[in-house]
């Protein structure tokens, strides 16, 4: 744990405290007002509750000059970022995923060297459709390690995190009320519905929450539709190509192009933001991680526009490479701030109910 | 900077850039008027003392907006008799209590939002309309405001003399970018601020203690428009020789503190001077009296500083200091660090314990719980100080504002004692002391502001046009 950044955070929450104009952006205020004195639990609590929307440092009195130097989204944005690189298991790896867009450009290269050599290899003798280039059991036997290897780490991560956080037993009401303020993205909403000072400096914008909501629904979507096409091809025997009217289609497509809009947008918002209000020592990672996530969109509908066509091969792998990069480095990218986000809102219900 | 946009030519140039200038400018721009705001602060700092405001005194005959129930006229002026013991004109006091009401949706409708009440300060839901994410937010919403309407908004900008000949106002002289500027308008607002934070003019005022004063507002409240003013004629209110204080933590920066510098321990502790002795009664009442005294007490005790002391059992019942208290298992050691006689405070401290009675303690209201037969009694919450361990605060006053400023008529018009100026109008602090000839009431400074802003936007816009 940085004792530095833990602090920092500590700094500037008494300081909050004492103050509280913020009160109405976002759930962060009202909880830190529950306490005097801060855990270190407490703290990485609070910033995993922050959405980085930072209403409260264009309406902070105290940022610099002012000796105080407050700069609240930044200190818990350090922290947070500690936090998932802290929890994440194997742990070597965290840090250098977390933070370098050249080791994911890397890791996606070595992807599609991987699928590629496997197109050639393991190309069977009979197949239809995307199983004509990549034998059926040679995809599970890479694609299911691939999944459940990153999942089985994530759960690591997350148990040692709600330790960390104090969180106690799960209710149908704690689901509910997080599962509620992750589908509108209320903490971004900026408490009245007028969205945060993401790009425009101190005016207020939607613009972010909306491109996150399209990536965040697109993303889902698209699992639905792997969801789907998984079930109708062990338990209904209908393997794929699927047509346009079928489950994975009518799930992916759309999937697809909100998860592709949405990451075009949110990389787009992120060079109009101020870096130094969030964790800038992982600027690149992120945008990398987000150009993976949209990648992955893209070239799954650029794959489905080809069918047919010369190009399926090469897509084909170019999107299995994303796919499965994108799974390998799930619990050490930006992705993982998904699942500790949704813990802590969690926790976030049981605190304010206890 | 590129100098060319101040030559104009300018309808009218409002002077300064917190709240009650902003309102003047955007006002006047929807009238049409091509409007220049000299803000002597720099973009991060604009928005003078508005930016560590927090909320809005607001009239209602029903529910509006956040406020609930309702909180008529009279009321709000008898609250506003309370606090300034009748030092207020009665016409101006009512024209800005009576216009607050139409003030709030103005406000809405010009980007500024509204929550409920903060915690800790419930009992203000009904009066007080508070802004989210506090004056900065306001501030912010205002300059956006203003800059949709193509007001041009000049910041380090220092306004050095407002020239009058005859009635009128002809230029201001500034300092912009290390040199000298004249700039011309058609009409002014003067709109730029008390002197709380011209040291050398409080020193004058209050004598060598106010080298000791923090100043909770900004430095950039320097007085130079109010002086020059003054010095060509202008008729003054207010006491030049009074400023609110209140009793802040010692340890808050010399200017800009704000609102964390706030001590609400006074009603729950004794408070002793550097000689460790007790001089006044900490119990007298709640927020906002008690608030408003101690500042002033503190200013009249050695080095303008005090120290309040509580125990284990009070220090969760006041809101979260900015920075934590001295804390000690025994008296002694607690004056020790706070660089009082340990003895002597021991001393203080069992004589006030042995004067306490047993009775019902209940910390949100006057409970009467008062000490017996202390020269200097205690006459609520008065428990002794016993459970270890002890908790200090040093205390020291806190300028807010000052009181002096300029006469104005209804139509917030600039008076000298040939009549009023025919152009220059004055909003916000540098006139509120016609209304608020002393003490405070939260929340008023804004409406003072908004009122008094807009009046002078609308009246200089319509001259212009």
């Amino acid at each position: 744990m940085s004792i530095d950044l833990i602090n920092e955070a500590r700094r500037q929450t008494e300081i909050c405290n004492a103050c509280r104009y913020c009160e109405g952006f976002c759930s962060v205020f009202p909880a830190l007002t529950r306490n005097k004195m801060f855990t270190d639990g407490d703290i990485t609590h609070l910033a995993n509750l922050c959405h980085n929307c930072r209403g409260c440092y264009y309406s902070c009195q105290y940022t610099a000059p002012h000796e105080f130097d407050l700069n609240f989204p930044a200190a818990l944005a350090e922290v947070r970022q500690d936090s998932w690189e802290r929890h994440a298991w194997p742990q070597p790896l965290a840090r250098r995923f977390h933070e370098s867009g050249v080791a994911i450009a890397s890791m996606l290269i070595v992807g599609f060297v991987v699928l590629f050599g496997m197109l050639q290899t393991f190309r069977p003798a009979s197949g239809e459709g995307f199983y004509a280039y990549l034998a059926h059991g040679a995809m599970v036997s890479l694609f299911l390690p691939a999944f459940l290897l990153p999942l089985l780490s994530v759960i690591i991560g997350l148990r040692s995190y709600w330790q960390e956080i104090g969180g106690t037993r799960i209710r149908w009401n704690h689901i509910k009320g997080a599962g509620l303020a992750a589908a509108r993205l209320k903490n971004l909403d900026g408490g009245q519905g007028q969205g945060c000072n993401f790009e425009h400096e101190d005016r207020y914008s939607n613009t972010r929450r909306w491109l996150h909501q399209a990536v965040m629904y697109g993303f889902l979507l698209c699992f639905a539709a792997t969801s789907a096409g998984t079930v109708m091809h062990y338990v209904f025997d209908m393997p794929a190509p699927y047509g346009l009217f079928s489950l994975p289609k009518l799930l992916g497509v759309p999937g697809g192009i909100l998860l592709t809009i949405g990451c075009v947008g949110l990389a787009w918002l992120k060079t109009k933001a101020d870096p130094s209000l969030g964790a800038a020592r992982v600027w690149g990672g992120e945008m990398a991680f987000i150009a993976l996530l949209g990648g992955t969109g893209a070239t799954g509908l650029a794959l489905y526009a080809a069918t047919g066509t010369a190009l399926v091969p090469v897509l084909l792998a170019v999107h299995l490479g994303f796919v499965l990069v994108f799974f390998l480095l799930l619990p050490f990218t930006k992705m993982i701030h998904g699942f500790f986000r949704f813990v802590t809102l969690i926790v976030e219900e049981q605190k304010r109910r206890a | 900077m590129n100098f060319d946009v101040l030559k104009g030519p300018w309808d009218i140039v409002v002077v300064g850039g917190g709240n009650a200038a902003l309102c003047a400018a955007i006002t006047s721009a929807e009238e049409g008027a091509r409007v220049l705001i000299l803000e002597s602060a720099p973009k991060t700092y604009r928005g003078g003392n508005s930016r560590h405001t927090r909320n809005f005194r607001c009239m209602h005959e029903g529910p509006l907006s956040v406020l609930t129930d309702s909180y008529g006229e009279d009321e709000y002026f008898d609250d506003l008799m309370l606090v300034t013991k009748g030092k207020t004109d009665e016409p101006l006091a009512r024209l800005a209590i009576r216009s607050s009401e139409e003030c709030l949706p103005w406000m809405e409708a010009h980007g500024v939002r509204f929550q409920p009440s903060l915690s800790g300060t419930l009992s203000l839901s009904r009066t007080n309309a508070f802004f989210l994410g506090g004056g900065k937010a306001l501030v912010n919403a205002y300059y956006n405001t203003a800059e949709d309407l193509g007001v041009t908004v000049v910041y380090d900008a220092e306004v050095t003399h407002v020239h009058i000949e005859g009635d009128r106002f002809t230029h201001l002289v500034a300092q912009i970018g290390g040199k000298t500027h004249t700039i011309e308008g058609k009409a002014a607002v003067l709109a730029s601020g008390g002197f709380q934070s011209n040291l050398e003019w409080l020193t004058r005022a209050w004598g060598p203690a106010a080298a000791n004063f923090l100043i909770r507002g900004t430095p950039y409240n320097k007085g130079a428009v109010l002086r020059d003013m003054l010095d060509q004629g202008c008729e003054s209110v207010g006491d030049p020789t009074q400023c609110h204080a209140v009793a802040i933590d010692g340890r808050a920066p010399k200017f800009d503190g704000g609102i964390v510098t706030r001590l609400d321990c006074v009603p729950f502790s004794i408070v002793v001077n550097c000689d460790a002795e007790r001089f006044y009664d900490e119990g007298e009442d709640v927020w906002p009296k008690r608030y408003a005294i101690w500042g002033r007490l503190v200013a009249a005790q050695p080095d303008q500083v005090g120290y309040a002391i509580i125990d284990s059992k009070s220090i969760d019942l006041f809101m979260p200091s900015v920075f934590p208290p001295n804390r000690a298992d025994t008296i002694e050691e607690l004056g020790a660090q706070l660089g009082l006689d340990g003895a002597k405070l021991a001393s203080t401290v069992s004589e006030f314990n042995a004067a306490c009675r047993t009775g019902r303690f209940h910390p949100t209201e006057l409970d009467g719980l008062a000490t017996e037969g202390l020269a200097q009694p205690k006459t609520n919450w008065a428990r002794p100080i016993d459970t270890p361990p002890y908790y200090g605060y040093q205390l020291r006053p806190g300028v807010t504002f000052t009181y002096l400023g300029l006469k104005v008529s209804e139509t917030a018009q600039v008076y000298t004692a040939s009549g009023p100026l025919s152009n220059v109008w004055a909003a916000g602090e540098i006139m509120a002391g016609s209304i608020l000839g002393q003490g405070y009431l939260a929340g008023f400074g804004m409406t003072i502001g908004t009122v008094f802003g807009r009046i002078a936007g609308r009246e200089a816009a319509a001259y212009v046009n």
